[in-house]
């Protein structure tokens, strides 16, 4: 519906180019864009007030440059703005000299702050750290019950009790000291701002726990709120940082402008997606990009290399190559996505992924995963070698055994036929190698892929290639060209989709 | 037996915590004899700043300045007057608040958003009231995915004192809402609520099996009389969006706006009804189970211009 602010302000320059430099009158027209393109972003009308004073005052000073044609001088200047707004370098956590180190996090109704607290306490563990999960939300039914659960997805013990969030606080650090952890962490109720009772709670929560580190968890699909909300939770609880949730949707996010704008604290971690992987530091500069609708490609490699296995992938590359890629091989592939976290969350930050591409990638989603890869694993060795010898009764147990339908194991099993089928055709291959050429090769590549949903030749089995989406990360300054993704058919890594934290597998 | 009942809270009692902040300078605009390009200025920060969004605004604006030129409207006040109608116009013109209800039918009413919104705790809210109103109601525990989400709602029925029927963790949620039709019409109960988990709009498979969820729910003897989006007043712009895509998959009846006890306006309503012609059916304000009105338009519009940005 809105178009993205790069894409705005694309617009913006596009006229301007070509017109010599930049003459007062196109200032204010670009400037004019910039200011609905920040508001349709959500970013707060003050903040965009400020923000535009400074894009102003540096285009000013900056209008003799020869160097940059009107629309790069715009492009830096509202960059550059943003990355002095969101802030400088990512918050480097600092652990208490004496552990346990603790952590706060405090937010409205629905930000998100349960989920986060495990993907922090997950997070942390890859730190090397011994993480103690506290739920201190006493408030909203079956919130402990909630962190519990992801406790035991990220492996981390919880601790509350049922008496009241400030005693529950109180007794966190005896506990963590008790279970030898050396990092705590405090999930509290959501409050509203106004709430006088409630914000003295949690503000009496943070005095008898002393935390190391507060954070606010803010949704990014928060719109004008986000400046009162943070002002007022800042001036409860001296905020050290923000962490932002939800970036996997479609929000331009526009509130981490805001309240960094106003409270002045960094942003320190951003969450991407429902599976406890999908959280990592933030990067301002790349916020930025994404903002702009650039992306956040580097968090992308970074994530992506922390957490895939190059042997595995390669190994299902080969054997897909050589036509013998089974179902087996296939559950192999699903677990390597898992572990990288919502191929969702990765393909929204990469940059000039289209419209339609985006869409299509959406479609692989954690919950279609779960449920193949559930019916894989209800199958035999053998079944999993060979599907054909999968009979009605066969179905029957394998649908039983993963509580899916006979139906749906049967639409896997065609799936893979066919996926199968237009692999070992000839042109096949050449379609998936050829660089997002062959009508085929992108079957094939859905065929694939449509065992974790219809996504196009994304993620799916038809695979990206790591290697080579890093190496062309280079040329991506703002060029919005269809790269990646688009040509994701080639055969030489791949993985299938993407998979649900959800326990027990 | 269910304890009394409270009084309903007027969605005023509650949002008009910062009434008496009614910026001074909006109130100002009502005692101007001519309209200043300031004035303007501070209605557009008013408007943005509750989260109206820009277009609906621009548009909003552009027709006063019209009428003020073609001299239907001559005064502050009058200006004032005619934005007001003209947002609960927009507000209103989608149809009431109403919830459709078919008696003697298994009704369904499925309740979808993105996550954290407050689906569940609706839920809970409206379990309560419509008890209260004599239907039979029980709850079908659609998410299937959050952890501990059916715990959730089994401690929202407990409170209602109706039944919720629950499927496997990690199961078909499919499968629970059409198990509770099927319980629901054999025992008679006229009315299903389901809640769904919370899916962000993107994420196109996650909308397919809110389709299919749909699709099963109103197989015989099941009918779904309300699809209610649950919006959180929070919501920015994407508000729209999400309003959008889920209108498109599963064919949004009405929104449920809630927490609006809150700082947040929830203007983006403004648009989602211009643009698609979904009306406001309930708004949520608060965490207990009686804070839940109907949709007021005219409460709502003054909330909007209560405590609003200065333009400077
Ligand atoms: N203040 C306030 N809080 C609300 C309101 N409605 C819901 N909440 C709170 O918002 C939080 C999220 O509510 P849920 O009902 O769990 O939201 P949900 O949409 O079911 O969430 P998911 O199922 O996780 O997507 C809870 O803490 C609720 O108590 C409201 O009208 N006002
Ligand atoms: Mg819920």
């Amino acid at each position: 519906m809105f178009e993205s602010l790069s894409e705005r302000l694309e617009g913006i320059f596009g006229r301007l180019r070509g017109r010599g430099r930049l003459s007062d009158a196109d200032l204010d027209e670009a400037l004019a864009e910039i200011r609905s393109a920040l508001l349709e972003a959500d970013v707060n009308l003050a903040v965009v007030r400020s923000f535009i004073d400074g894009i102003r005052a540096a285009l000013v000073g900056e209008e003799l440059s020869r160097s940059l044609s009107p629309g790069q001088q715009v492009i830096k200047a509202v960059n550059q703005q943003l990355i002095r707004v969101l802030g400088g370098e990512p918050l480097r956590i600092v652990h208490a000299s004496v552990p346990p180190t603790v952590v706060l996090l405090a937010g409205l109704q629905g930000s998100g702050k349960t989920t986060t607290s495990a993907k922090l306490a997950r997070w942390f563990r890859q730190q090397g750290r011994q993480p103690l999960l506290v739920g201190a939300d006493l408030q909203r039914p079956a919130a402990v019950e909630q962190l519990r659960v992801l406790g035991r997805q990220a492996e981390v013990p919880v601790f509350s009790e049922a008496t009241d969030p400030v005693a529950v606080a109180g007794a966190a650090r005896g506990e963590a000291q008790r279970l030898g952890r050396d990092v705590v962490i405090v999930d509290t109720a959501g409050r509203l701002t106004i709430d006088a009772a409630l914000m003295d709670e949690v503000r009496r929560v943070s005095e008898v726990v002393r935390p190391d580190y507060t954070f606010l968890v803010i949704d990014a699909m928060t719109g004008q709120d986000a400046v009162a909300t943070a002002e007022a939770f800042h001036t409860t609880l001296d905020l050290d940082g923000v962490i932002l949730t939800k970036l996997d949707g479609d929000a331009r996010g526009g509130a981490a402008l805001s309240v960094k704008g106003v409270v002045g604290r960094p942003i320190a971690f951003a969450s991407t997606g429902e599976r406890l992987a999908d959280f990592d530091q933030f990067h301002p500069d790349r916020m930025a990009n994404r903002i702009l609708g650039m992306g956040d490609m580097l968090s992308l490699i970074e994530q992506a290399e922390r957490e895939f296995d190059r042997d595995v992938a390669t190994q299902g590359a080969s054997r897909l190559l050589e036509g013998r890629f089974t179902l087996q091989d296939f559950l192999a592939q699903l677990q390597q996505v898992k572990k990288l976290g919502s191929i969702g969350g990765l393909l929204s930050l990469l940059p000039g992924v289209p419209k339609e591409l985006k869409q299509a990638n959406a479609v692989v989603d954690d919950r279609d995963v779960a449920r193949v890869e559930a019916i894989i694993r209800s199958m035999t060795p053998a079944e999993r070698d060979d599907p054909t010898i999968v009979d009605g009764a066969r179905r029957l147990r394998i649908a039983r055994g993963s509580g899916t339908s006979t139906q749906d194991v049967n639409q896997l099993l065609r799936q893979f036929r066919d996926a199968q089928q237009l692999m070992r055709s000839p042109g096949m291959l050449a379609g998936m190698l050829g660089g997002g050429g062959g009508a085929r090769g992108a079957r094939a590549a859905r065929a694939l892929a449509g065992m974790t949903g219809e996504l196009e030749g994304v993620g799916g089995a038809g695979g990206f290639d790591l290697g080579e989406l890093g190496s062309g990360m280079g040329s991506l300054g703002g060029v919005p060209a269809a790269r990646s993704s688009a040509k994701g058919g080639k055969g030489k890594k791949k993985k299938g989709g993407r998979v649900t934290p959800k326990g027990g597998h | 037996m269910l304890p009394e009942l409270a009084e309903p809270p007027r969605l005023r009692d509650r949002m008009g915590r910062t009434r008496d902040r009614l910026s001074g300078y909006l109130r100002g605009i009502r005692s101007r004899g001519a309209i200043g390009e300031e004035d303007w200025e501070s209605i557009e920060a008013a408007l943005l700043g509750a989260d109206v969004g820009v277009a609906t605004t621009t548009a909003l604006l552009q027709d006063l300045r019209q009428r003020v030129r073609d001299g239907g409207l001559r005064d502050g006040d009058a200006l004032m007057s005619a934005l007001r109608q003209d947002l609960c116009d927009s507000l209103t013109s989608a149809g009431g608040a109403e919830l459709q209800f078919v008696p003697g039918a298994t009704n369904v009413w499925l309740f979808v958003g993105v996550n954290g919104v407050g689906k569940t705790t609706t839920i809970g809210k409206v379990a309560r009231r419509q008890v209260e109103e004599g239907r039979s109601v029980l709850l079908a525990a659609g998410d299937t995915f959050r952890a501990a989400a059916a715990e959730q709602l089994g401690m929202w029925a407990a409170r209602a004192e109706v039944d919720v029927v629950r499927g496997a963790e990690g199961g078909d949620p499919s499968a629970v809402v059409f198990d509770a039709v099927q319980r629901a019409a054999a025992r008679g109960n006229d009315l299903v609520l389901a809640d769904t988990a919370g899916r962000l709009h993107t994420k196109v498979n996650l909308v397919e099996e809110l389709k299919k969820i749909r699709r099963v729910a109103d197989r015989p003897p099941g009918t779904v009389t309300e699809v209610l989006l649950v919006l959180d007043a929070t919501t920015g712009q994407n508000g729209l969006i999400q309003a959008q895509q889920f209108l498109q998959a599963v064919g949004v009846t009405g929104v449920v706006l809630t927490k609006l006890d809150g700082t947040a306006k929830g203007g983006i309503v403004v648009a989602i009804q211009r643009e698609l012609g979904l009306p406001v059916k309930l708004v949520g304000i608060g965490e207990g189970a009686d804070d839940l009105v109907p949709f007021d338009a005219e409460q709502f519009v003054d909330a909007l211009f209560e405590d609003a940005p200065i333009a400077g």
